[in-house]
């Protein structure tokens, strides 16, 4: 069975139809691509599987919590779906260690030590084991990006969403970033891209989802798909990026 | 012919300026504790809405904020007996400034609270804190040491118009001073030191919040 | 004791009010004026001009406004001047508003981008011509709206001269409360006072303050 299930999904922002009827079923260790032009949705669709955005129509389903439109008690849900935001967004008044400890402690109610201990092995996963006791503002854009992937993995969620993790890096700050998603696909994460990164989405990709106002366009396996687009909206967004 | 001042006189009551002056910074505490404390309470009830206590702290912010203290003090102190309750001078004096204090912290700390990014509020909320969580541990603590300096200087001011107080028969600083120049007949030399220990004291509060925030709400270095 | 109706305390406090109003007329008109001068001293090259100033507005600021009107009051009958209440009452207010604004001024002065003065030194301008023609136009638009806020400051501090015997609203209310046992009422009605004219200046700070950060923003 799938690991999450978007059934018929159906979002306005006023008269816009942002989403209109969203199928999709991602396997666990999957490892799935979201591209397409900027207001496609792949933003908004992304941002509904763990509640930031409500949706109207249809269903989404991640390990058993199933979520109804306008549902307002997202908690049980967004402790199996992990999420990195563009922007990091890590909290500038706590340490490197404080940020990945905060949920644990006070939603999956760790006592100090276990957090401690989880916090560590998380950062040491990202390689900023030693950034424990800095704050944010001193650390680089990649390794707070790092950092932020470790505060969603210390909630050891079923799925990780990732929102444009690097575009607002520097160039030479991309990869390492990258590397450390690379890892995690290896392990076998569950995870879920908004990326322009098309190479990466290539290589590290299972399946390729384009969206195109508002609908799943194309999808399918990465390579044969940037091989041979079968759409012309596909074709021409691959040329547009390269 | 020259006037000779005499500052000896004054300091001949200086027990009753240290009374006068520990008054006046406890007055200043309790006042600045209780006041944060609705300050906060009117911060959230504004800025996430909740009726019907945003409009009733609206109300009560434009109230306060657009009448002197010392109307505030006068009103507490001889009109609320006249209602059936008892109050004394120092309990209406304590009143007026968390009354007073509360209504300017809900206007700076609201616009702490507003000026929160939206992506920290999306990172907490996509890490399954709830609502009571993200407040006390993600919007709170950085939108306090925001507005801290302002919250320092307005304690600063809220400690300065204390001194009408003494209008009241609350026995602090100007209390003080009122009482030594009656009895020494050195009016000009009695209130110029006590001026200067407002000055001094305006400082020292200033310096001592500035440092607490940044120990309680800031970095802590372990 | 009820031969003073509600209407002898609504008409007394009137003519109280008249008083406040005078007196904060009076304070804001020439507190500005010294507040002006202030800004000058405080953005001068001559640094002796700087100090002072500086000292002026950390002395004002740092004590209270009752203390600064029993030294005027009690300073001036030191070197044999008599000064009544209102004369006391308009110089202390006077001075208190100098070193508001003129803090408040000199804040919108160095808010004005350091790339302002660097264009305007660039075309050959002098100091004078920079400031004249460059900067205090743009710090004058950004300093309406909390020029206006610090005028409630100014009407709530008239308050504080009661004390030391001048009769506006604030005494005229403490007047009426003892002669009529309502002080409720009269506070009540004093209060309104202090609103009916605060009000209107802290809502339209507000509206101006929104304008300037609204034309910014766009």
């Amino acid at each position: 069975m799938a690991l999450v299930r978007i059934d018929a999904l159906h979002k306005h922002f006023g008269s816009n139809h942002v989403l209109r009827g969203i199928d999709l079923d991602i396997e666990e260790g999957q490892v799935i691509a979201l591209i397409g032009r900027s207001g496609s949705g792949k933003s908004t669709l992304l941002r509904t599987i763990n509640g930031l955005e409500s949706f109207d129509e249809g269903c989404i389903e991640v390990d058993g919590e199933r979520i109804h439109p306008h549902e307002t008690d997202l908690r049980a849900l967004r402790q199996k779906v992990g999420m990195v935001f563009q922007q990091f967004n890590l909290f500038p008044h706590l340490t490197v260690g404080q940020n990945v400890m905060l949920a644990t402690r006070i939603v999956r109610k760790l006592g100090d030590a276990e957090a401690r201990e989880l916090a560590l092995a998380m950062l040491d996963k990202v390689g900023l084991r030693e950034k424990f006791d800095a704050f944010p503002d001193q650390l680089s854009g990649g390794q707070q990006q790092r950092v932020a992937i470790a505060r969603a993995l210390a909630m050891q969620p079923r799925v990780l969403l990732c929102d444009e993790i690097t575009s607002a890096l520097d160039p030479e700050l991309v990869n390492e970033v990258l590397a450390v998603v690379k890892t995690l696909a290896a392990e076998g994460m569950t995870l879920i891209m908004v990326t322009h990164e098309m190479r990466f989405a290539r290589e590290v990709g299972d399946k390729l989802v384009f969206m195109y106002q508002g609908r799943i366009h194309e999808a399918g396996d990465p390579q044969e798909l940037f091989a041979n687009p079968r759409t012309p909206e596909l074709a021409s967004f691959i040329g547009s990026i390269n | 012919m020259a006037y000779a001042f005499d500052f000896a006189s004054v300091l001949e009551y200086r027990e009753v300026l240290v009374d006068g002056t520990l008054k006046t910074l406890a007055l200043t505490a309790i006042g600045t504790v209780l006041g944060l404390a609705v300050g906060i309470l009117g911060a959230v009830s504004r800025a996430w809405k909740l009726a019907p206590f945003d409009r009733l702290f609206a109300v009560y912010v434009e109230a306060i904020r657009n009448t002197p203290f010392l109307v505030q003090l006068f009103f507490i102190f001889f009109g609320l007996p006249s209602l059936g309750v008892q109050i004394n001078e120092w309990q209406a004096a304590i009143l007026a400034v968390v009354v007073n204090l509360g209504a300017y912290t809900t206007e700076i700390i609201r616009a702490g609270i507003e000026a929160t990014p939206k992506g920290q509020i999306e990172a907490a909320q996509s890490l399954a804190m709830g609502r009571a969580q993200i407040f006390r541990h993600v919007v709170l603590p950085p939108a306090l040491l925001k507005v801290w300096p302002a919250i320092c200087s307005q304690v600063v001011i809220v400690m300065l118009g204390t001194s009408v107080c003494s209008q009241i028969a609350a026995e602090e600083l100007t209390f003080a001073a009122n009482f030594i120049q009656s009895r020494n007949f050195r009016a000009f030399e009695t209130y110029f030191v006590v001026t200067a220990i407002y000055f001094l004291l305006a400082i020292a509060v200033r310096q001592v919040l500035i440092q607490a925030g940044q120990r309680l709400i800031a970095r802590r270095t372990k | 004791m009820n031969d003073i109706s509600t209407w002898d305390i609504a008409r007394n406090l009137l003519d109280g009010a008249l008083w406040t109003i005078g007196l904060s007329l009076t304070a804001f008109v020439l507190g500005g004026i010294a507040g002006l001068l202030l800004l000058f001293a405080r953005i001068a090259r001559n640094p002796l001009a700087r100090r002072l100033a500086q000292g002026y507005i950390e002395v004002f600021q740092g004590t209270p406004l009752l203390m600064q009107l029993f030294i005027i009051f009690f300073g001036g009958s030191l070197i044999g001047l008599e000064i009544s209440p209102w004369l006391a009452a308009a110089i202390g207010l006077t001075l208190f508003t100098s070193a508001y604004l003129g803090e408040i001024w000199r804040g919108c002065v160095e808010s004005i981008p350091k790339g302002q003065w660097e264009a305007s030194a660039s075309l050959a301008l002098t100091h004078v011509e920079q400031m004249r023609y460059v900067i205090l136009p743009q710090a004058l638009r950004i300093a309406i709206a909390p020029t206006v806020g610090f005028s409630v400051q100014v009407v709530k501090g008239t308050a504080v001269t009661s004390i030391i015997g001048f009769v506006e609203l604030t005494k005229t209310g403490s007047m009426l409360a003892n002669a009529t046992y309502q002080p409720f009422l009269v506070f009540g009605f004093v209060a309104l006072g202090y609103f009916a004219l605060c009000y209107p200046l802290s809502a339209y700070s507000r509206i101006l303050e929104r304008k300037i950060h609204g034309s910014r923003a766009h």
